[in-house]
């Protein structure tokens, strides 16, 4: 009696997930499947294959791909620092990678035009120190330090979170029966970190793979990655059918990268926060 | 020695990276030049000129009025449907929980379309309305991750020991459980309260013409040129919500010490 | 007289300013079952993490077999730990966790094999090999854990509270088989607990600690039977603590009455600390009693009754097998061999060690 009613407590938050979920995903699933006149087809989803979108397609991996390692890369050891620091105030970490994202997020990009610039100031410390200068404004390189820069915190948080769980004296038990640094890394830490890296990665891998703004600032007009291609089925070719239908293929990555982290992260471990 | 010389300067390369635009967004702000490619000198006048820049003022308006009633109705839904599912079987809070994690792990632009796509069919007239519908969608999940780890920790003797000792099921909840998640629920409506505001994409697929937010507006303006008084509101915010974080984190932690 | 082991030789150490060790010296003999005992915040878990290489001390050396081994890392030093609450590998099975050790040592196959059927045996955990460790209950982690430690036949075993998160049962069956392993093992075992029953049931020696200094080692049995000071006398088991003045050798005068003692060379009129264990106080009619007192508060505990019995202002805390009523007025006698004598600490800092728990 008392469990039934507790759980009509979930009800304004089912229905709305149905409506607001659930309904909408259908909607993509139905325009992509179907043409103007209503008819099925797959021609919007096999329409990836045509040379553009197939393109389109393979550059936005690409760059994913190589963002979402740098991030790794980058992310790891910054937050092994942090996870032995002793921070008594977990939060603080949290708030620290947060923080930047009350300042709008397409300003943040925009500014990195102006740091890359040829007279920018990256250039000018480059070129005080004696070194070349750096010309990536509008290729793919900008690209991917503007997906980097934006989607960096979402991989050190799972990471960081992950690590910190692991019990210290797990770590001291494998030097104890003989182990050193690197062994105890790739042994103990590294595979017991797994939760947060698959999160993170997930967390990284999809926002890049689908974005069209960093692109659209970053990238000059010359790059069209297939979140811009979808974006202008949408707001300027106006055919839903076929942005939905190259959106149903963009699902496929993000099932995958769901599934992945429903198998390796099954307590949600590795969160955000 | 070396080695946290080294872990220091790796930190701080880090953060130079992370917070290298925010700087420069701020130096822009006082920038006598309208072209952000050179320095005119100093100036205050955009935090003067913003005042009277009406369309800026009224997408910070509609940004934080979104912003604020989504987390708001985020907070009472997302906490609301914590509590049944704390107390679902392990089968079914799996499966709500996946359903949550979806607006999370899909792309925003994946998310964007479909909303999109179910306002048109259901004849809803794009505006204030629809933004903010969508943000509560994805506002939701943010809170629930937040508060459904607090509800795992609490003690659910104590609940019923309030319910023992005669308290009505509502008095118990606000007087044992809420104080206990109060913290999840806090960080809750400030995560959805941050998503909201920093949102663009979803937003872009769900106003109307004429509607915009600050994302909105910025985006618009990207060809033409942002207008320097976009960069003084953004020091603005960025420093006054920088000064409020300074002033809750010294708030509590006394309280703490004394719980301690 | 066993071998010397380990000598700890002046060991300081201090976190964040607090004094934590304070020129501790301590030799540990071959095959001794060693229990580092004393309240939380002792330094006893310090002295084993020193042990075990988790921490350096601030001064002083740890000589391990006559080498000096201070600042040897955890990976390299002979001996192995058993952790708090277990650390058992979460993402290995079981016979990956007890192989852990010999695979880093490159150890044959076969060699890893039999170590791990032979230890799984020794801990009565046969057939677990495939299991994870989420899986086990509480006491079956902490033989395994046992097990990942000992397969790699180290000299010593330090183990860290290993019982503290067992239930009274599984901790005492677990008390007689961490005897017996000792046994069959031949090392040496240095234990950390707070819990004196299990001290007293497994040590060979026992070294009580508190706030950072060794207040006295010994056989359980001298702990028990001649503490040293009034610490040692409260922290293992109940006992009457109580002033008194020492007149001569052999007699004593607790609260203004005589009592025969068998201690000398205390003085003449000297204050001492006087322990009386509460089965050591024999209950008898008014009149054949040494000190008349009224029974103020009775428990049945099982084997024994446990009464509070007041007389000459103090009260007297007596186990006994026979009962007497709240009310009834008795007779205090001690037998002149079961009365202990300490001397008073000498100095503030020593008083105020020995009344903190």
């Amino acid at each position: 009696m008392k469990n039934s009613r507790l759980k009509l407590l979930s009800s304004p938050y089912i229905v709305w997930a149905a409506i607001f979920i659930i309904v909408p995903l259908g909607m993509v699933f139905y325009y992509g499947l179907t043409d103007k006149t209503g008819a099925f087809t797959m021609e919007n989803v096999i329409a990836m294959m045509s040379e553009e979108h197939a393109k389109a397609l393979w550059i936005s991996l690409g760059l994913s791909l190589v963002s979402t390692a740098v991030c790794f890369f980058l992310a790891y050891p910054l937050a092994m620092i942090l996870a032995n620091m002793n921070v008594s105030q977990h939060s603080f970490i949290v708030l620290i990678f947060i923080l930047p994202m009350w300042m709008n997020f397409l300003l943040r990009t925009l500014a990195w035009q102006t740091l890359l610039e040829k007279t920018g100031v990256i250039n000018n410390v480059l070129s005080f120190l004696h070194l070349p200068a750096l010309n990536i404004i509008n290729t793919p390189y900008a690209i991917i330090l503007g997906m980097v820069y934006n989607f960096l915190p979402f991989m050190v948080l799972p990471i960081y979170n992950s690590l910190v769980k692991i019990d210290p004296n797990v770590v001291n038990a494998a030097k104890d029966l003989g182990a050193n640094n690197i062994q105890t890394f790739f042994k103990i830490t590294l595979p017991l970190s797994i939760p947060g890296i698959i999160s993170g990665i997930t967390m990284v891998f999809i926002p890049a793979l689908t974005t069209f703004v960093i692109s659209k600032l970053l990238g000059g007009s010359k790059i069209l990655l297939i979140g811009n291609v979808i974006e202008e089925e949408f707001t300027q070719a106006g055919n839903w059918h076929l942005g939905s239908g190259l959106s149903i293929v963009l699902m496929i990555f993000i099932l995958i990268n769901m599934a992945a982290s429903a198998v390796f992260d099954k307590d949600g471990e590795g969160g955000l926060l | 020695m070396i080695k946290t010389t080294a872990k220091k300067i790796y930190i701080i390369l880090i953060f130079i990276f992370l917070y290298a635009p925010i700087a420069t967004l701020m130096v822009f702000s006082f920038n006598k030049s309208r072209t952000r490619a050179k320095w005119g000198g100093f100036t205050f006048q955009w935090y003067l000129s913003l005042l009277g820049n009406r369309e800026i003022m009224q997408a910070l308006w509609n940004t934080l009025l979104i912003a604020l009633i989504s987390s708001l109705s985020a907070v009472v839904i997302g906490t609301v449907a914590c509590i049944a599912i704390n107390s679902m079987s392990k089968r079914r809070r799996a499966i709500i929980m996946g359903i949550t994690n979806i607006p999370m792990l899909n792309a925003d632009i994946v998310t964007g379309i479909s909303l999109m796509l179910l306002f048109i069919s259901l004849g809803f007239k794009f505006g204030l309305g629809t933004i903010l519908l969508s943000h509560i969608t994805f506002n939701i999940p943010y809170v629930i991750l937040c508060v459904m780890p607090r509800m795992r920790q609490l003690n659910p003797s104590t609940y019923e020991a309030a319910l023992d000792l005669g308290a009505s099921p509502v008095h118990a909840f606000f007087k044992v459980v809420f104080p206990d998640i109060l913290p999840g629920v806090l960080s809750g409506f400030l995560m959805a309260f941050t998503m909201s505001l920093d949102d663009f994409i979803i937003t872009h697929f769900t106003k109307g013409a004429g509607v915009d937010t600050l994302s909105t507006k910025i985006y618009t303006e990207v060809k033409k040129g942002i207008k320097p008084e976009m960069y003084a509101l953004s020091t603005i915010i960025f420093v006054t919500v920088l000064l409020l974080l300074f002033l809750v984190n010294k708030a509590p932690k006394e309280k703490k010490e004394r719980k301690v | 007289m066993k071998k010397e082991l380990i000598n700890l030789v002046d060991i300081s150490k201090a976190f964040d300013g607090e004094t934590v060790l304070d020129e501790l010296n301590l030799n540990i003999h071959e095959n001794e079952f060693l229990t580092l005992l004393g309240p939380s915040g002792c330094g006893k878990t310090t002295t084993l993490r020193i042990l075990g290489g988790f921490a350096t001390p601030d001064k002083g050396r740890v000589i391990f077999d006559g080498k000096d081994i201070t600042n040897l890392p955890p990976n390299k030093r002979q001996l192995n730990t058993v952790f708090q609450k277990y650390a058992l590998f979460s993402h290995m099975n079981i016979a990956e966790n007890i192989a852990f050790g010999l695979k880093i040592k490159n150890k044959p196959k076969t060699y890893i094999d039999d170590k791990i059927k032979y230890a799984l045996k020794l801990v009565n955990l046969q057939g677990f090999e495939k299991r994870m460790p989420d899986s086990l209950s509480g006491g079956q982690q902490q033989r395994i854990a046992i097990a990942r430690a000992i397969v790699n036949e180290p000299k010593v075993l330090l183990l860290d509270e290993p019982l503290g998160a067992l239930d009274l049962k599984l901790r005492q069956d677990m008390q007689y088989e961490l005897i017996r392993l000792k046994n069959e093992l031949g090392i040496t075992f240095i234990y950390v607990t707070h819990d004196q029953e299990e001290a007293l049931t497994m040590s060979d020696t026992i070294v009580v600690m508190n706030q950072g200094y060794i207040q006295q080692i010994g056989t359980p049995e001298t702990i028990y039977n001649e503490p040293e000071n009034a610490f040692v006398a409260d922290f293992i088991g109940d006992s009457n603590i109580i002033d008194a003045i020492m007149l001569e050798d052999r007699l004593v005068s607790i609260l203004g009455t005589r009592f025969r003692c068998v201690d000398t060379g205390f003085g003449h009129n000297k204050p001492v600390d006087v322990v009386i264990r509460p089965e050591d106080v024999e209950l008898t009619n008014p009149e054949d009693g040494i000190l008349k007192g009224t029974v103020t508060h009775l428990i049945f505990k099982g084997v024994h009754y446990e009464m509070e019995v007041m007389a000459n202002g103090f009260e007297w805390l007596v186990h006994s097998t026979g009962m007497f009523p709240v009310g009834t007025e008795v007779g205090i006698k001690v037998d002149p061999f079961n009365i202990q004598i300490m001397n008073k600490p000498a100095s503030e800092d020593e008083e105020a060690a020995g009344i903190e728990e």
